[in-house]
């Protein structure tokens, strides 16, 4: 089982070594042909805008987006989850995403650095003791469309974590705090696809 | 925030902002409109000030903090990471950029510093700060005072990649001769390094720095932004280089694409062409070693 980490930007290394960890083949994606031996795909976090415009640039984004319709399972946190949301609020003019999630995220909802934060969430479909998350300049996501299922929210009942059928978002960062519960998630998702076979 | 269990401006907090840095370029920007073009090409934030290096260079005098309204508008501007910088050792400085809400603050040497001894207590503050660093020993000095990203400094506002070549070469010589020492010439290391000893065994266990590195001061071209990826940058400040260019727009674009696919030639030489004239720059070897803005910071 080969899982890609996108490495545009931001901290791909951080997923790669959790995906190692839990047994996983990794590979870094920049180029369109290095999506063909994948069977599954994370979006690290780092800048969306920038990830946007390099996913473009390179020729990634469009491919990317016919595989998330034919069923690729994918990943994302924080500027993964805005890749993979059909509808972004407080984008930099022109931004686009891969889409696939029926969500609407709104783009660094919680201000600036300083009010960026770590907590411990209830996330019940990973079993019954809390993830410690952190949020860095984090996404939040604003409508959760019929498709998709919120899978964590805060105290004030924003949502935080959705998935639906193969695709998986989280507005905070597993890859950061030795938390590898969600990456063990994902891995069942792509078993489970089998996608490309 | 009315989560009860919440942290603001822990390290994994502040540590975290620089690691989602990664891959990326950080430019200066000296108005709302440099801010604009730097987000449109691919910058993973900005640095706002109120004059790039080469400018404190050649005018001189004293170099301080921004004006606030010119940090409100590159804030009001884009919505990547802002940073600004203060003066080594000033921590009001440092005070108003935090209300200010800026993402970052740059303790840095290209400013006159306002403090000979002492750098700023960085834990006191819930903004994260980069500071920069000629070697391993003064990295480590400054993530013991609460630095939570380093920069290698270079020769700010020269154009001039050598400093930065030696900077980044010494500190990861030192992080690699560290790895090979045994446990028990580990005390007499951290001695020289003038760093806790703490740190230098960490350094030593795990081969790298506890934060992210970046490298700084000097690069103008797409071919310099990948000497430094290639030589074990986590990714690279642009200062003077791109607005004191011929075709700024084409070159910070070109960089953040070179910074990506910094070890594939055809794609730094296909984005290194059409960039118009480089900044003229300044040979560091020319420079009187009191211009030399690296030597500030101890």
């Amino acid at each position: 089982m080969s899982v890609g980490v996108l490495a545009l930007q931001g901290d791909f290394r951080e997923h790669a070594a959790v995906l190692r960890n839990l047994g996983a083949e990794v590979e870094l994606i920049r180029r369109p042909e290095e999506l063909s031996r994948i069977n599954g795909l994370v979006i690290p976090g780092g800048e969306s805008s920038v990830m946007d415009k390099l996913a473009r640039a390179f020729g990634l984004a469009e491919p990317l987006a016919g595989a998330v319709r034919s069923g690729l399972p994918v990943y994302g946190t924080c500027a993964g989850l805005i890749m993979l949301a059909d509808r972004v609020i407080d984008g930099i003019t022109g931004q686009q995403t891969i889409g696939g999630l029926d969500i609407a995220v709104r783009r660094n909802a919680f201000g600036s650095q300083t009010l960026s934060f770590e907590t411990d969430l209830d996330v019940p479909v990973l079993g019954a003791s809390p993830v410690h998350a952190v949020f860095i300049r984090a996404p939040v996501v604003e409508t959760v469309g019929p498709r998709a299922r919120a899978l964590a929210r805060l105290s004030d009942g924003r949502c935080v974590a959705v998935e639906q059928d193969n695709l998986l978002g989280t507005s905070f960062h597993p890859e950061i705090t030795g938390e590898f519960r969600f990456h063990e998630y994902f891995l069942q998702k792509v078993a489970a696809a089998n996608f490309g076979h | 925030m009315t989560e009860t269990t919440s942290a603001f401006g822990s390290s994994r907090v502040k540590r975290g902002l620089a690691d989602m840095m990664k891959g990326g370029v950080i430019m200066d920007v000296v108005n709302a409109e440099q801010a604009r073009i730097a987000e449109d090409a691919g910058a993973v934030a900005v640095m706002a000030l109120e004059r790039v290096p080469a400018d404190i260079r050649s005018q001189g005098g004293v170099a301080r903090m921004s004006d606030p309204d010119l940090i409100d508008s590159i804030i009001a501007e884009v919505s990547i990471p802002v940073m600004a910088k203060a003066r080594i050792g000033h921590f009001v400085e440092a005070q108003i950029l935090q209300a200010l809400n800026v993402d970052y603050i740059d303790e840095s040497e290209v400013l006159s510093p306002a403090d000979y001894v002492n750098h700023i207590d960085k834990w006191n503050f819930t903004v994260p700060f980069v500071c920069g660093a000629t070697n391993l020993g003064e990295a480590l000095r400054r993530i013991t005072e609460g630095a939570a990203m380093i920069r290698s400094k270079g020769e700010a506002g020269t154009g001039d990649v050598s400093e930065a070549m030696k900077h980044i070469r010494t500190i990861k010589g030192e992080v690699a001769r560290l790895s090979a020492l045994s446990k028990d010439e580990l005390y007499v290391a951290a001695k020289e390094l003038q760093a806790p000893y703490e740190l230098v065994a960490e350094v030593a266990a795990t081969g790298k720095l506890p934060v992210v590195l970046f490298v700084a001061g000097g690069v103008a071209t797409p071919a310099d932004a990948a000497l430094m990826m290639q030589m074990g940058a986590d990714g690279v400040f642009v200062g003077s280089g791109i607005f004191k260019s011929g075709n700024p727009q084409a070159r910070a674009n070109a960089i953040v694409k070179a910074v990506t696919f910094y070890d594939d030639p055809s794609v730094i030489a296909s984005v290194s062409r059409g960039l118009g004239e480089a900044m003229v720059g300044i040979n560091v070897s020319d420079l009187a070693a009191p211009h030399r803005l690296s030597e500030r910071g101890w």
